[in-house]
């Protein structure tokens, strides 16, 4: 037996070990060759456009399955269930519930029906409301063979089923393997490097190399995520002493933007391989990493941003005032801390193409490691990076309307929906003081105060559209 | 009416329910997405704290009073044919209903004039013995106006609010005297959510 097996052992090892060669060869040429030089094939871009003609023809073939059997297709609604009237004031319905009941009134007074008004509200906040959908992945027109994706696929034609089937080898198979061999290769290269450059004597050699050190390993990284990424109006790159606010997505957020520039990054110290990977950044050009502790105090976190942006030798900072993962269809409120300092704010508006891959994460239902996984086994991630003209804050501005004005200029760059709602409703519970604020506004309908109608046009939820009607009709006196 | 699509095979009871409710399949389709969505842990039903993630929700002055109406007494669950049967209390008023009159046997929609004001009701009435009592009245006043008014105001308020519906004066506020003071509101409308083909 052994000398049948010999000869078929030796093929196979020598299959293997070409094989192997072979494909790392392609790897360093094609791939990390140049990711070190800054240099592009153009492989990408020509990946994405024949994946676009796949889609289509995939979704072509569903909705001419789904015609020809006779079933209804599942077309995911982007505008919502119901059509919500448009938003008028707490005190205009209430006006028009009892207008209906009773024109003449003396004074203002409770009435049954007015319950009728917060019952509806509830009611279709309950169907569908603004806030909550901002925490799940968006739903997609067109079908990008990713079941994770669709409600639709069923055993609709063979050739459907075969693509698909071959989709999932190529992801798995082909796609994932390599890109997790990229992004082992970019991590210990940043490693490496960065603590070797960390020994040089020569500040201004050490922050040239580390510099460039971090664009190659960025680089890499970006080749491991097979992201595709359209940089616009780059002459409005954020300069040293000025802070980088953008739109927060996912924490691939930080490699798109790092890809075309360097920052230096704020957060929190962690704990294993992010941590060992902070420290290493770290030896060689400056971040700003808090330990846990350090992150309540918001004077320390003031002051230590405030040192930096102080140092004009220093890289521009990178902030997301949204504070956590919004799904790309809109922009929640902005945290104010980092619009107080005082410097240069350099907006940055990141817009994600769904089509090839959902890069949002939701960190309710998926862990870090796992996210990763999916992002690597999907097509690939599309992205358009908007750099917008710096801002400054104007005279007698606060530092809330400075960063409201920010957020609408990003939301409007970027075609994304612009709310004032807090980013932090994903895990925390609404304040009572929206709920005081929607008590004020219907006593002031019993009691029939007319001065404090000004204040009720700030106060009104959700919409910063004020309220048209300033004079009560049916009020006497 | 005819074919229903295989998405529908997740939703139990899904023909009965669509009479029942009125609702369309593709809106039902819709709302079990809806559902799925608040069932956060996956259970196949919705509990309390699924209503109060929806921030909207928890900033309206009758929030609370309004999850508790999907919940049937005694239950702590919601699932799917209950969730839908309550929203649809708030399906615009057909206009071409067929008379009771002529078929009595047909009970009346859930979305009628009547049922609406039944789920209205039920917001004041929460022990649900089929009267307003002068201090569920004023539950729901402190409920909706809390630290904005005194207490007086409160308890005049809530005493005009008697005297002008009771009429049988045993001051409390039943059903029919209930109905009665909205005769001339726009329930129809103001009860009702559109919901998109």
């Amino acid at each position: 037996m052994a000398w049948f097996t010999f000869p078929a052992d030796n093929l196979l090892c020598r299959c293997l070990g070409i094989s192997i060669t072979v494909w790392f060869t392609l790897l360093f040429v094609f791939i990390i060759m140049p990711a070190v030089l800054g240099v592009s094939f153009g492989i990408r871009s020509f990946y994405m456009r024949t994946l676009l003609k796949i889609f289509e023809w995939a979704t072509l073939r569903m909705e001419l399955g789904a015609k020809e059997k006779n079933q209804e297709l599942y077309k995911p609604y982007t505008n919502g269930i119901i059509a919500k009237e448009p938003p008028s004031s707490l005190q205009q319905e209430i006006q028009e519930l009892r207008g209906s009941a009773n024109s003449l009134r003396s004074e203002p007074e409770f009435e049954m029906a007015d319950i009728f008004y917060f019952c509806r509200r509830g009611v279709e906040s309950i169907v569908d409301d603004e806030v909550t959908k901002r925490f799940s992945a968006q739903e997609l027109k067109s079908w990008n063979l990713l079941t994770r994706s669709n409600y639709n696929f069923r055993h609709i034609s063979l050739r459907l089923t075969v693509l698909w089937g071959l989709g999932i080898l190529i992801r798995y198979g082909v796609l994932l393997p390599l890109r997790v061999t990229l992004a082992v290769t970019g991590i210990c290269l940043l490693l490496v490097l960065t603590t070797l450059v960390a020994f040089l004597p020569n500040a201004e050699l050490r922050s040239y190399l580390s510099e460039k050190v971090h664009l190659m390993c960025y680089r890499i990284c970006v080749r491991a995520l097979t992201a595709i990424i359209t940089y616009h109006n780059r002459e409005n790159k954020p300069k040293n002493g000025g802070i980088c606010v953008a739109n927060h997505t996912t924490p691939i957020d930080v490699i798109i933007l790092a890809n075309d520039g360097c920052y230096s990054l704020v957060g929190q110290v962690h704990g294993g391989l992010m941590g060992m990977v902070q420290r290493a950044m770290v030896k060689s050009s400056s971040h700003i990493w808090f330990e846990r502790s350090e992150v309540k105090d918001r004077h320390l976190v003031a002051k230590r941003l405030g040192d930096h942006v102080a140092d004009k030798t220093k890289q521009p900072i990178l902030v997301f005032p949204e504070g956590t993962c919004i799904n790309n269809t809109s922009v929640m409120m902005f945290k104010k801390g980092s619009f107080e300092i005082g410097c240069t704010v350099y907006p940055v508006a990141i817009k994600y193409d769904p089509r090839f891959g959902d890069a949002f994460w939701n960190s309710s239902k998926f862990g870090m490691v796992s996210y990763l996984l999916r992002m690597m086994s999907s097509w690939a991630i599309v992205c358009s990076v908007w750099y917008l003209p710096p801002m400054n804050r104007e005279e007698g501005e606060d530092a809330v309307q400075f960063a409201n004005r920010v957020k609408a200029a990003i939301a409007a760059q970027g075609g994304l929906v612009d709310l004032i709602w807090d980013g932090g409703l994903k895990r925390a519970k609404v304040k009572d003081v929206f709920k005081e604020e929607q008590q004020k506004l219907y006593s002031k309908v019993l009691v029939g105060d007319s001065e404090d109608q000004m204040e009720d046009k700030r106060s009104e939820d959700g919409t910063p559209e004020g309220d048209e009607s300033s004079k009560d009709p049916a009020e006497g006196q | 009416m005819g074919s229903s699509s295989s998405n529908m095979d997740h939703i139990p009871d899904a023909q009965h329910l669509m009479q029942e409710t009125g609702f369309s399949a593709a809106h039902l389709v819709r709302l079990y997405e809806r559902f799925d969505f608040l069932d956060k842990d996956d259970r196949g039903e919705l509990r309390l704290d699924d209503f109060e993630a929806v921030s909207e929700l928890a900033m309206n002055p009758i929030g609370d009073r309004i999850i508790r109406a999907f919940f049937s007494p005694g239950r702590e669950t919601v699932d799917f044919p209950s969730f839908v049967r309550i929203l649809a209390h708030f399906r615009p008023t057909d206009t071409n209903r067929t008379r009771n009159g002529r078929n009595g046997a047909q009970p009346e929609p859930a979305n009628s004039r009547t049922n609406k004001l039944k789920f209205a009701f039920q917001l004041y009435d929460q022990d649900r013995d089929g009267k307003i009592s002068r201090e569920e009245l004023l539950q729901v006043l402190r409920a909706m106006l809390e630290m904005q008014v005194t207490e007086e105001q409160l308890q005049s308020i809530a005493e005009r609010a008697i005297q002008e519906a009771d009429l049988d004066l045993d001051d409390t506020i039943s059903f029919d005297e209930f109905k009665k003071s909205l005769e001339k509101v726009d329930i129809e409308h103001k009860m009702s959510i559109r919901f998109l083909e």
